[in-house]
């Protein structure tokens, strides 16, 4: 009857507390039922202190365990929110060009009863589909697909909403044959004056250039345990201290958190996850996630083309810190200022 | 997207009169290298050159108005892993005298006025924080008030700037908004890359050109050929990323000796001159 702990890859460390009196409670759900007994209080006072322990755990993450949920072997990926949000989804694959790529899953889909364009990252949840998808490494020709399909939801003006979810964009030689770095850089050009309203959301992770190349949105939030930054922590270990175990500390010194982004100017809302994390109850997750979506693309399409790409085009030209000595008075620049 | 294994010298100064050229491995007068343009006069190997020189070669004589150069760097992460990013600014500043990784400006080549920028390996291996995308995105939008065809010489080992985060990695989406009003403007953009290009400035204002133009030999990519290697373990193909290799896949327009870079330039600004568009 008792249960061993889950298989050690399925949870983190921090969170064995939380796994611990989860299989608590379903111990005695189990033991009410065979026995045909009522333990319905002690339960309860499970559930509450459950809730306790995850308040206590999750109110200090640090950077590197946001990073760690982000990774999180059972966390959410594109298709479970799909599955969950958008039953609709009309997968359309062509990038008209090279061939198909699964990292990235486009084609038209209802959000409710309004009609959008999605363009997801997608890792893989199992082995089958990590290969099909490639582990959510995109190539050029999954951001030149992306592009082509904003461009047909821009001809018949369907909002887009883009998920992003990717550790970045493919390192290997045949994307950077056929234009890796290219690829990106037109998507941000040309998503910068979209004439349609975009909806940009991190789910998990923001792998740098990876993530942007879909990214440039009138609206960027993330999940709150999602992250993202310009290198990953252990790239960024590599190079300050020759040394990836180093991944920890790089977390903290790059400020990749929904909160530290937000603070910059950089993210506009931050979507709440359940408590202990997203994996603890991907429909609710999916609801937080849906209802967020919705409230955004109504109020945008209610704003005018032209105030649309006037309010883009500021959001993205005003992000930067620097000092203008030319300017007495003022020496820094901020998004606040 | 920020790579640490660009040596910022390709040539080694030895015994301050000759030095060895790292291509061909011949001893070369240190003095023939810069008159000819820090180009190998045994092997043709371009050097890299800084961003002043660059201009000094480029920009008729006493035409060059260096703009925007009241914008300098700060710290907004208080980045202070292992190095502090203040202490680092402090001292590419001192040792190279310009503010960031690049100096924007207009000018002539060729007696036709041009918005040019320049960024600069010596500065931070050329990487772009909010300095580099600021005066990117200021030269862009002078073009266009000005009416002017834009020239960018890129040349960054560093792509996006580790030390300022995502800040950085959002001027990658500044420079391509702005490259866009450039675009809409039916103004010519020339972009020029010189060794190395990578990450997050090839992924926006370095390949978004009109033309492209690489020196010989010029090194450009997204990823880095060392983190391919570690990465994918695989051997790169001969000349992987380089200017020709570049070129015969598509990705470069055209190779320029670094001597005719401004007469190239002049045939471009002929061929492709600014439509009137009514109504703007
Ligand atoms: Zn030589």
């Amino acid at each position: 009857m008792a249960k061993a702990l889950q298989d050690r890859s399925d949870y983190l460390d921090f969170e064995r507390p939380v796994v611990e009196i989860e299989q608590k409670i379903e111990e005695f759900e189990t033991l009410a039922k065979t026995n045909n007994m009522d333990f319905s209080e002690e339960i309860n006072r499970l559930h509450k202190r459950r809730l306790t322990i995850i308040r206590d755990i999750f109110r200090d993450l640090t950077p590197w365990q946001r990073v760690e949920l982000a990774r999180h072997p059972k966390r959410p990926q594109s298709l479970d929110y799909i599955e969950r949000i958008f039953p609709d989804f009309l997968e359309l694959a062509g990038d008209r060009a090279f061939a198909d790529d699964a990292a990235i899953l486009t084609g038209p889909a209802l959000l409710g009863d309004i009609k959008v364009m999605l363009i997801a990252q997608h890792k893989g949840r199992d082995m089958k589909e990590s290969i099909r998808c490639n582990w959510g490494s995109a190539h050029p020709e999954g951001y030149r697909k992306a592009l082509e399909k904003m461009r047909l939801a821009e001809k018949f003006r369907l909002p887009i909403v883009s998920l992003i979810d990717t550790k970045g964009a493919y390192p290997g030689i045949d994307a950077e044959e056929r234009g890796q770095a290219v690829a990106i850089a037109t998507n941000l050009r040309e998503m910068s004056a979209l004439r349609t309203p975009i909806v940009c959301v991190v789910l998990s992770e923001g792998g740098s250039g990876g993530a942007l190349g879909i990214g440039i949105g009138d609206h960027v939030a993330m999940m709150e345990n999602a992250y993202y930054s310009v290198i990953s922590p252990e790239g960024c270990a590599a190079i300050l201290w020759k040394d990836a175990g180093k991944a920890p500390e790089a977390a903290a010194a790059l400020k990749l958190t929904p909160a530290d982004l937000t603070g910059f100017g950089i993210v506009d809302a931050v979507i709440p996850e359940p408590p202990g994390g997203a994996h603890r109850d991907p429909d609710e997750a999916a609801a937080n996630l849906k209802q967020h979506l919705i409230s955004v693309v109504l109020e945008l399409s209610r704003t005018t083309e032209t105030d649309l790409l006037a309010r883009r085009y500021e959001k993205y030209r005003r992000i930067g810190f620097y000092a203008d000595l030319s300017s007495q008075g003022a020496p820094d620049s901020s998004p606040e200022s | 997207m920020a790579f640490s294994f660009f040596s910022p010298k390709r040539h080694v100064r030895t015994d301050g009169v000759f030095t060895k050229c790292r291509n061909c491995d011949g001893m070369v007068r240190i003095k023939d290298i810069e008159e000819n343009l820090d180009v190998c006069p045994s092997c043709d190997f371009h050097f890299p050159i800084g961003s002043q020189r660059r201009i000094e070669i480029t920009m008729d004589e006493g035409s060059w108005n260096e703009l925007f150069t009241d914008i300098y760097p700060t710290d907004p992460l208080n980045f202070n892993a292992k190095k502090s990013y203040a202490d680092r600014l402090k001292r590419c500043q001192q040792d190279t005298g310009i503010a960031d990784a690049v100096i924007t400006g207009c000018g002539k080549i060729g007696s036709k006025n041009a918005a040019v920028a320049v960024t600069d390996f010596r500065f931070m291996m050329g990487s772009m924080g909010s300095v580099v995308g600021e005066k990117i995105a200021l030269l862009a939008e002078h073009a266009v008030a000005n009416n002017l065809p834009l020239v960018i010489f890129s040349g960054s080992g560093g792509g996006a700037r580790m030390d300022e985060g995502v800040i950085s990695l959002m001027q990658m989406a500044k420079t391509s908004a702005a490259l866009s009003k450039v675009h809409k403007a039916g103004l010519l953009y020339v972009s020029i890359i010189t060794d190395p290009t990578y990450g997050g400035v090839s992924a926006s204002f370095a390949t978004l050109g009109d033309v492209i133009i690489a020196e010989p030999r010029a090194r450009m990519g997204f990823t880095g050929p060392r983190v391919i290697q570690q990465t994918m373990k695989v051997d790169l193909p001969p000349g992987f990323q380089e200017a020709e290799f570049n070129r015969d896949h598509g990705q470069v327009d055209r190779i320029v000796h670094r001597r005719d870079i401004p007469s190239t330039l002049v045939q471009l600004f002929e061929f492709f001159r600014p439509r009137r568009i009514y109504g703007k």
